[in-house]
């Protein structure tokens, strides 16, 4: 089957039905996408399909084809993934870091639909990414901190 | 203030030249501390072991400062609180700090718990002098190693960012390790002066934070390897019963399972990928021997701890007539209080990779218990301790459930590796964390509080029951006296409420079962706090005062206690009016040897409770990163009021109910309240920080409930108790 991850295209063998966490866990190699529930609850496993934030560990392979996979690798060469990693880094959000993936492909997904989100904005957008840390203040505050930079 | 340590009589030090060049610092600590290894401590013959020597810094001729961690990092932060302490005493380039797990090895030992753990919040208080004695003993012999390349005096030198200076001359630290490492080491270093600290008290950001936010660090669960397959185990859904029967024949049809294994947990399936291992699983047809066995049922188990709490139990702390003096109080408060078992959820399930060879095998896992899981794996193995090596990676979260005495995931692991005959990463998913057990235990707690005219207690009577964590452990030798587990009654049989009355009794039930229990952040507090802190609550309401009035005056010979308290009411504004709706609760807790106060602002509408603000204080003693000590209150809080507000782990039938995050909830974005954290200025000796925040949390909230509602809840969690 063939995927396009982080900009390229990749032979991947695999069933129709495996998950694209999975996929590009196992398969491809790219870790940086975290296994937490399974069953889109945590957010752990959140990537970009065409731009959209989806839970991969809940979506085929299948719905993957003739789409663009993008995953927390390729953030730091994204323009809005850049700064919202800058801001992570300002606050220092981060703890024992295992939600962190999934929050920043949510938070910079949220960014690019709203620029400017409200407190409201952030705890819709953000409340499927648990993180058993705690670190939800500073997610808030370095959210609106990369929306600031944005601007 | 300058502490002078004589190294020569309190521990051995040799500096040995680094295989791949520079200079690694080694020394020891006194056998005496350890604790947990007093039986081998005291062989026939021999009464004090020889030390052994421990490394905890590299120093490369390219300039690299390696920090070894004797601790593990699961998110609290000691990846830059221990580096903290070597770079002030070593004037180091803190842009030159590299961080790595220690291997599992005697060198690394906890000073005071006497095995590789990291845990019960100590690492920063335990680390304090070894880890600043490493940097200066380092900086000593950069120094003597310049002074001899300059043939000058070691006085007339002095370091600074990485650099030795002479003047105008300088050597980095890179360009003088090897010739420090062949040098005779000093016997005394001097330790730096508070104000001389650069790192130490300032707010510092953390050095695992790039790797953290652009998929790099590496977690057990991220490790890959040519031939590692993937290996998941079916166990009994009722704890305590065994496999009776298996049929694999779909299993081994699903593509990609390569084997399906018996091994002591159940029943295990190694696969080419975790989709395939969960889809195989699924497919196997297993019975169980659960006929007579124990079957855990959540209302009936209350109902069996309620009748207990009301007979006497082994006593934990007594003092006084306590019988007596209830018959004589002016006003009686009798409360029980009731909290569930539940379940750690750390972000990252277990995992834990293990290769066997055959000299040898490898782990990699993110432990909080090197040394048990070390020897574990050994026993099952039939090889020395040492020929186990364990490469600790970040751990995706801990909170006691990685620090496990019976070392369950890492056995369990090799089971599976020794059984497949291959290397194997053994994998949990979130039903299996969810249902696999070692529990905070569920405890019922009685009380009966005699008060005076004025409202002042002067009787307590106290009676808990619950599972023991340490029963069965082989920490159970040093950690269970006259039957009483301490971790079951702390915070009670040593609160200062408790202890300050002349007449006061602390009776346990030590409840046998077989759901395994573990200990769960902040351990017997996050029980007893909650339980403590309500009754202090009904207590004020009884005699007609202020809830912060009452506990300054209950704790008036506790300064620690009172600095946070006034603390946390000034910054909170206890005496100023409140919007309309929202309501104030208090609770102050001392746990790990940290102080904290709690101030929760709620409303409650239509029988929702939405927390808005908490405003903490906390003595702590030093703050050695003050933001690091702020992070873990704020997370403490996100913990402790997400089990609050909704966790609990029941069974019926024998089987637990729950199954992942959508039965078991844990705080989300949009319940977390605005955190304001307050560090007291203290003097006091220095106290843990991961976990004291949360005791007081739960307390707090219910106590802004009663005050907004009249209801008193006397158990957790808060969930639809208010509807
Ligand atoms: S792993 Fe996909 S949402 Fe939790
Ligand atoms: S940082 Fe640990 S789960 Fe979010």
């Amino acid at each position: 089957m063939k995927l396009n991850i982080n900009g390229q295209d990749t032979e991947l063998n695999v069933s129709d039905d495996m998950p694209i966490l999975w996929a590009i866990r196992d398969i491809a190699g790219l870790t940086g996408t975290k296994f937490g529930c399974g069953m889109a609850q945590c957010g752990a496993c959140t990537i970009h399909l065409d731009g959209q934030a989806i839970r991969s560990c809940v979506t085929p392979v299948s719905a993957a084809v003739g789409k663009k996979i993008t995953t927390i690798e390729a953030m730091q060469d994204d323009k809005v993934g850049q700064v919202v990693q800058a801001a992570w880094q300002e606050i220092d959000v981060v703890q024992c870091g295992y939600c962190q993936s999934g929050q920043i492909m949510s938070a910079t997904s949220l960014l690019r639909q709203n620029p400017k989100p409200t407190d409201a904005d952030i705890d819709n957008a953000m409340s499927g990414n648990i993180c058993r840390c705690g670190t939800y203040q500073r997610i808030k505050a370095a959210i609106h901190e990369a929306a600031e930079k944005l601007a | 203030m300058s502490t002078n340590i004589n190294l020569s009589r309190r521990t051995f030090i040799k500096a040995t030249a680094f295989v791949a060049g520079g200079l690694v610092i080694a020394f020891s600590i006194p056998y005496a501390k350890r604790f947990m290894q007093k039986e081998q401590a005291a062989a026939p013959g021999q009464d004090k072991p020889l030390p052994v020597p421990n490394a905890f810094l590299r120093i490369g001729t390219d300039d690299s400062i390696t920090v070894m961690l004797a601790h593990s990092e699961m998110g609290q932060g000691v990846w830059t609180t221990l580096p903290m302490l070597i770079a002030d005493e070593l004037d180091a380039d803190w842009s030159k700090i590299k961080v790595e797990h220690a291997p599992a090895a005697p060198d690394y030992i906890h000073t005071a718990y006497g095995i590789q753990i990291t845990g019960g919040s100590s690492t920063t208080w335990s680390e304090f002098d070894r880890y600043r004695q490493a940097g200066a003993l380092t900086r000593a012999l950069l120094i003597q190693a310049a002074a001899n390349t300059w043939g000058v005096a070691v006085d007339s030198l002095r370091t600074e960012n990485g650099f030795v200076r002479n003047g105008e001359q300088t050597l980095s630290y890179g360009q003088l390790a090897e010739k420090a490492a062949g040098l005779e080491t000093p016997t005394h270093v001097t330790l730096k002066t508070p104000d001389q600290w650069k790192f130490i008290g300032k707010p510092t950001r953390r050095l695992d934070s790039a790797e953290k936010i652009n998929g790099t660090a590496k977690f057990g669960q991220d490790i890959q390897f040519e031939g590692l397959k993937i290996g998941m185990v079916a166990r009994s859904p009722v704890f305590g019963t065994t496999l009776a029967s298996v049929d694999d024949s779909a299993t081994l049809k699903v593509s990609g399972v390569i084997k399906v294994v018996k091994v002591p947990t159940g029943v295990a399936v190694i696969a080419d990928h975790y989709w395939a291992a969960k889809q195989g699983r699924d497919a196997l047809k297993l019975t169980w021997q659960t006929e007579g066995k124990e079957k855990p049922d959540s209302a009936a188990l209350l109902k069996q701890y309620s009748a207990l709490a009301q007979q006497p139990g082994l006593s934990a702390a007594k003092a006084g007539d306590t019988a007596q003096a209830l018959k004589q109080a002016a006003h009686t408060v009798t409360a029980e209080y009731v909290l569930p078992y539940l379940s750690h959820a750390p972000m990252e399930p277990l995992n834990c990779a293990v290769k066997i060879t055959e000299d040898g095998c490898e782990i990699w896992t993110g432990t909080q218990m090197q040394t048990t899981d070390q020897g574990a794996a050994a026993k099952i193995l039939g090889m020395p301790p040492e020929k186990v090596m364990i490469h600790t990676q970040f751990l995706g979260g801990g909170f006691g459930r990685r620090a496990n005495p019976r070392a369950d995931f890492v056995s369990e692991a090799v089971e599976v590796a020794k059984a497949a005959g291959m290397p194997v990463k053994t994998v949990w998913s979130r039903e299996d964390d969810i249902k696999g057990g070692f529990y905070r235990p569920m405890f019922v707690h009685r009380a009966s509080i005699g008060m005076d005219a004025d409202g002042k207690p002067q009787a307590w009577q106290h009676t808990l029951v619950g599972q023991s964590i340490i029963l069965g452990t082989p920490f159970e030798k040093v950690m269970i006296k006259d039957g009483i587990d301490a971790t079951s009654v702390e915070g009670v049989a040593d609160s200062p409420y408790v202890k300050d009355l002349p007449n006061h009794q602390v009776e346990l039930h030590t409840m046998p079962s077989a759901v395994p229990v573990l200990w769960w952040r902040s351990v017997g507090h996050s029980h007893s706090a909650f339980v403590m802190e309500s009754l202090i609550d009904e207590l004020a309401h009884t005699a007609k005062q202020d809830p912060v009035a009452y506990r300054r005056q209950l704790l008036k010979n506790h300064p620690r206690h009172l600095a946070t308290l006034n603390l946390a009411a000034e910054k909170a504004g206890w005496d100023k009016p409140l919007p309309e709706g929202i309501f104030r609760g208090i609770a102050v807790h001392e746990s790990f040897g940290s102080v904290v106060t709690q101030i929760a602002e709620v409303s409650v509408k239509e029988g929702q409770v939405k927390v808005h603000r908490m405003v903490t204080a906390i003595d702590c003693g030093l703050a050695v990163n003050p933001d690091g000590v702020k992070a873990q209150m704020e997370s403490s809080i996100a913990f402790g009021l997400g089990a609050a507000l909704s966790s609990e782990i029941s069974f019926k039938d024998g089987e637990v109910v729950q199954s992942n995050f959508h039965d078991y909830q844990v705080l989300r974005m949009k319940d977390m309240p605005k955190v304001e954290v307050y560090i007291v200025q203290s003097s006091e000796k220095m106290g843990g920080v991961g976990e004291p925040g949360l005791p007081p949390v739960a307390p707090a909230v219910t106590n802004a409930i009663f005050a907004a509602t009249g209801k008193r809840l006397r158990s957790l969690p808060i969930a639809n108790q208010l509807a």
